[in-house]
């Protein structure tokens, strides 16, 4: 037979997800946010509380384990991919399913390890979804950098250094150039540049689309409110989720070309 | 375990027609220029030392290498690049490695799946290497050997018409190495086409129709065995070979 | 203390001040007779005197029943819209409109003027007061009278709604306060005081004015149990009103907060302060406040909590500051302040401030952000805390820096401030933060 299987994206998706499941990494994922967010609320956290102390661990380790897992993932899944490729499987299928094998455990994990304290002692609202969407959303990118920077490097050590140094990039030292930035040129208005730097860094979007939840307050206290009412208009939202998405598509999208070309 | 019943011998056994066939990994060209053909119903053997572009030849084959020229044409058409080729196609990589929390049941159960319920499969291999009670143990816990036999078993799984062995028999015991010598004579006695590679000559003397020897890149003899041993006045095989690796031949 | 020094002090208030001039309600001992005899003629074993105000007669207006009435009569108003001009009350009477009594200033006029004692106005629909920017049209002025009372009524779309003017032993109770004018330069303020005492305001309800309750030159007084929301200025806002109490009263969304400035001997205890947001809108502003408490209030979700200038030993006690973007605001020329036994949670900046100078002092209170521990186990950390972060100066100093909040890199350079204080108030600091929310 010659026909090419066209759910084959939903068979590697299949194994690969239970794969995934059944390698403690998911679960110890998943159970870490759960004694994280269980642990805050018995101690005395309330809900508020409980999301604000999640929002840096959802902002520095959801990237760095998505970037770091994701790269360690496909190269690892090497052999898996050569097998698959023997199989009548177009590669595009097989990347899909390999992307969605992971980053969906991934992100589920998070989900419920956060959303079942959240269940068993209420709270959360719109704020703790929120939370969860930004989680979801930065699993989902930075997972997909992981696939490209892993098929881009074949060496795996410098694969996972760049890996490592582009979480470092976005989740610490970007931040710090803004605001180096900021104080440099603190002449000028800035409101526009921020809110277009802010665009530019996927983990600061997160975060800002987070602070319209936790820090309204401040926001409104900024000359005309400008941040609060770009990122809380529709808008905002529509520029906000397509920045997201193209953070998403963009490197998966060099992932795919690359995986389509290369050789195994 | 079930057992399907197999295919009759394909209509028209697939043949492979190499023209021209160029590979270079970055500034290191692997292969300059192959020419090579190998018959229906035959099994061809790869040989060559190491480095000479066996495997990435394999590899061009499978599509999992994208060459940077030359044709390579199945029953005198193109090789589709899309993969669609590849369900005539079985296949055992050298190095037999799976997804580690996975049984070899599952593998079996997903390749299956891939194809759809209605590919024929043959799984009498499972039997020959005894291996039903690995089966559903996580491939990480199985032994090279054992592995290296559940590869054997995916790449009859389909009942293909072309099969692809890259050292087929390397990590496999003396039993388990004839048990699967006995399924290539069979299956080429139902019209398969092989293309093997191995550094055992006993073994490609005892499966092997033709020869393909690279060196360098190119082929440097293509031809039956009898050929190989006309062309080199020699009157085994291995002779014959470091002759055409010492280059003295035409 | 004069006019000029209000208006410099206060310009955005500068056309009311301006307005004013003169003394204090003066004492005179003939005056407390007056109001003694009216109050005999009113419990006096005669029965007093009732007039009824009906649209289909005998008596169809309230002028009429004004002019015949005898001190201590009881002005009983049928329902009915009555266009009947500025009316004046200038004898001791009780003035009560049944449910559908209308007084309607149609759009040119003041409505009542009170210039006697012991005059109480209950019951009524004010009506249609227009805006004036020459004088302070109001609904129901109080001039120069005492033991006035004005209660239960309802004021719609009036400019000024009840406009005290040199009166004392004043009640204003339970009366709703709707202004509709679609700006500060068009509305007055709901209620106004203006060199008055003694007087209470309790359980009224302002919204849509200018500011919502108004209080100038004003002594000894109670604001208690009132509701001010969605007026265009302040909630509440007082100058110069010394040794008076603010209690129960629920100051929320107005544009600018509350604002309270040159004041000694304030008390402001169980007041709701809440959300008031936008870059000009305080919880509360303290401007020169003296020697006042601040107790007991909660401000939830304002731009900023409590904001402190020029303000000297104001205890600010047993607050709990909710959400709120900048839960205070203390400038370095505020002194000897004590913020004690406050609860601080989830606000955005704790503690802001202007310098590194720092004379006010935080003891024992509550921080979320508080990240020591309690070895001893006696509910008190063990480490003192620093709440202002290094984040907040840079805030100040570079507003944009606003969007960075809560980034890793900003936690980096917070702790390694609190650390080694550097840039941030080495003073300022809570040697004794408690480890639990304080439980009110």
């Amino acid at each position: 037979m010659t026909t090419l299987i066209p759910t084959a994206t939903a068979r590697v998706f299949q194994y690969e997800f239970s794969d995934v499941l059944r390698s403690r990494w998911v679960t110890l994922y998943a159970l870490f946010f759960f004694g994280l967010t269980e642990g805050l609320f018995q101690f005395g956290g309330t809900g508020t509380g409980v999301l604000l102390s999640l929002l840096n661990v959802v902002l520095i380790l959801i990237p760095l384990v998505g970037v770091v897992f994701g790269a360690l993932y496909l190269y690892q899944a090497r052999e898996f991919v050569e097998l698959m490729l023997a199989q009548p499987v177009r590669r595009g299928e097989l990347f899909a399913g390999l992307y969605a094998g992971l980053s969906l455990p991934l992100a589920g994990g998070f989900v419920l390890g956060v959303g079942v304290p959240f269940l068993l002692h209420g709270g959360g609202g719109a704020t703790l979804a929120m939370l969860l969407a930004v989680g979801v959303l930065l699993t989902l990118v930075f997972v997909a950098l992981a696939f490209w920077l892993a098929v881009r490097f074949e060496d795996r050590v410098r694969g996972l250094a760049v890996a490592v140094g582009l979480w470092l990039a976005g989740a610490v030292l970007y931040d710090g150039l803004v605001l180096a930035l900021v104080a440099a040129l603190s002449a000028y208005p800035l409101e526009r540049p921020m809110i277009a730097l802010t665009l530019l860094n996927p983990i600061d979007l997160g975060r800002v689309l987070l602070l319209l939840h936790f820090d309204v307050s401040a926001l409104m206290g900024y000359t005309g409110a400008v941040f609060e009412r770009f990122f809380g208009s529709t808008l905002g939202a529509g520029v906000s989720l397509t920045a997201l998405g193209l953070w998403l598509i963009v490197p998966l999208g060099l992932g795919l070309r690359r995986f389509r070309r290369k050789d195994f | 375990m079930n057992i399907v019943p197999l295919a009759p011998p394909a209509a028209a056994p697939a043949r492979l027609h190499i023209t021209g066939l160029k590979k270079a990994f970055g500034a290191l060209p692997v292969l300059r220029g192959v020419d090579a053909t190998m018959p229906a119903g035959q099994v061809t053997a790869i040989v060559g030392p190491n480095g000479s572009g066996k495997t990435t030849l394999i590899k061009s084959i499978l599509g999992l290498v994208r060459p940077d020229g030359g044709r390579i044409l199945l029953d005198g058409r193109p090789l589709r690049p899309d993969g669609a080729d590849r369900a005539r196609i079985g296949y055992m990589p050298q190095a037999a490695r799976f997804p580690e929390n996975l049984t070899g049941r599952e593998v079996i159960a997903l390749l299956k799946d891939l194809r759809g319920a209605a590919a024929p499969t043959d799984e009498t291999l499972i039997d020959a290497f005894g291996l039903e009670p690995e089966l559903d143990k996580p491939l990480r816990t199985l032994s090279g050997g054992n592995r290296q036999r559940i590869s054997a078993v995916l790449a009859f799984l389909f009942d293909p018409d072309l099969l692809i062995l890259d050292e087929p028999t390397a990590g496999l015991d003396p039993v388990a190495s004839s048990i699967l010598k006995d399924k290539i004579r069979a299956a080429q006695d139902r019209g398969k086409t092989f293309i093997l590679t191995s550094h055992i000559i006993s073994e490609i003397e005892e499966l092997a129709d033709r020869i393909v020897f690279l060196l360098d890149g190119r082929v440097r003899f293509g031809g039956s065995i009898a050929e190989i041993m006309e062309r080199t006045g020699q009157s085994r095989l291995e002779r014959a070979l470091a002759h055409l690796m010492t280059g003295k031949a035409a | 203390m004069t006019s000029s020094v209000a208006a410099d002090a206060c310009p955005v208030c500068a056309g009311i001040a301006a307005t004013g001039g003169g003394r204090t309600p003066g004492r005179p001992a003939g005056r407390w007779v007056v109001s003694l005899l009216a109050l005999l003629a009113l419990i006096g074993p005669v029965r007093a005197q009732t007039l009824v105000v009906d649209p289909a007669g005998p008596v169809a207006s309230v002028r009429e029943a004004l002019a015949q009435a005898e001190p201590g009569a009881r002005i009983l108003v049928r329902p009915g819209i009555y266009r009947e001009g500025a009316l004046v009350i200038d004898r001791p009477v009780e003035l009560v409109g049944e449910a559908g009594a209308v007084l309607d200033g149609d759009g040119t006029h003041q409505i009542l003027t009170i210039t006697a004692d012991s005059v109480t106005v209950r019951g009524f629909t004010f009506r249609n007061v227009a805006t004036s920017f020459v004088e302070d049209r109001a609904a129901v002025k109080v001039d120069e009278a005492w033991h006035v009372r004005i209660e239960g009524n309802r004021f719609e779309d009036t400019f000024f709604g009840i406009y005290l003017s040199r009166a004392a032993y004043v009640t204003v109770a339970d009366n709703v306060l709707r202004g509709t004018r679609a700006t500060e330069s068009q509305s007055g303020n709901g209620i106004h005081l203006w060199y008055s005492r003694d007087v209470t305001i309790t359980g009224n309800d302002v919204r849509g004015h200018r500011d919502g309750i108004y209080l100038e030159f004003v002594e000894d007084s109670v604001v208690e149990d009132n509701h001010s929301e969605g007026n265009h200025r302040y909630g509440l806002h007082f100058m110069f009103s010394d040794r008076c109490a603010y209690r129960r009263n629920v100051f929320r969304a107005n544009d600018a907060g509350v604002a309270v400035m040159y004041t000694a001997h304030v008390e402001m205890t169980d007041n709701r302060f809440e959300h008031n947001w936008g870059p000009a809108a305080f919880g509360l502003l303290l401007k020169d406040i003296t020697d006042s408490r601040v107790a007991r209030n909660v401000f939830d979700r304002n731009t900023i909590g409590l904001y402190a200038e020029g303000s000297n030993r104001v205890d600010v006690i047993d607050n709990d500051f909710l959400a709120n973007g900048w839960a205070v605001k203390i400038m370095a020329d505020a002194e000897a302040n004590r913020f004690v036994r406050n609860n601080f949670i989830a606000n955005s900046f704790d503690v802001a401030t202007n310098s590194r100078q720092h004379y006010s002092t935080f003891d024992g209170n509550y921080w979320d952000q508080y990240e020591g521990y309690d070895l001893d186990r006696d509910g008190v950390g063990d480490v003192p805390f620093r709440p202002v972060r290094l984040f907040t100066l840079l805030v100040e100093r570079n507003e944009p820096a606003l969007l960075l909040m809560r980034s890793f890199f900003v936690h980096l350079l917070d702790a390694a401030e609190r650390v080694l204080p550097v840039l941030t108030p080495e003073a300022l600091v809570d040697t004794h933060p408690v480890m639990h929310r304080l439980v009110r």
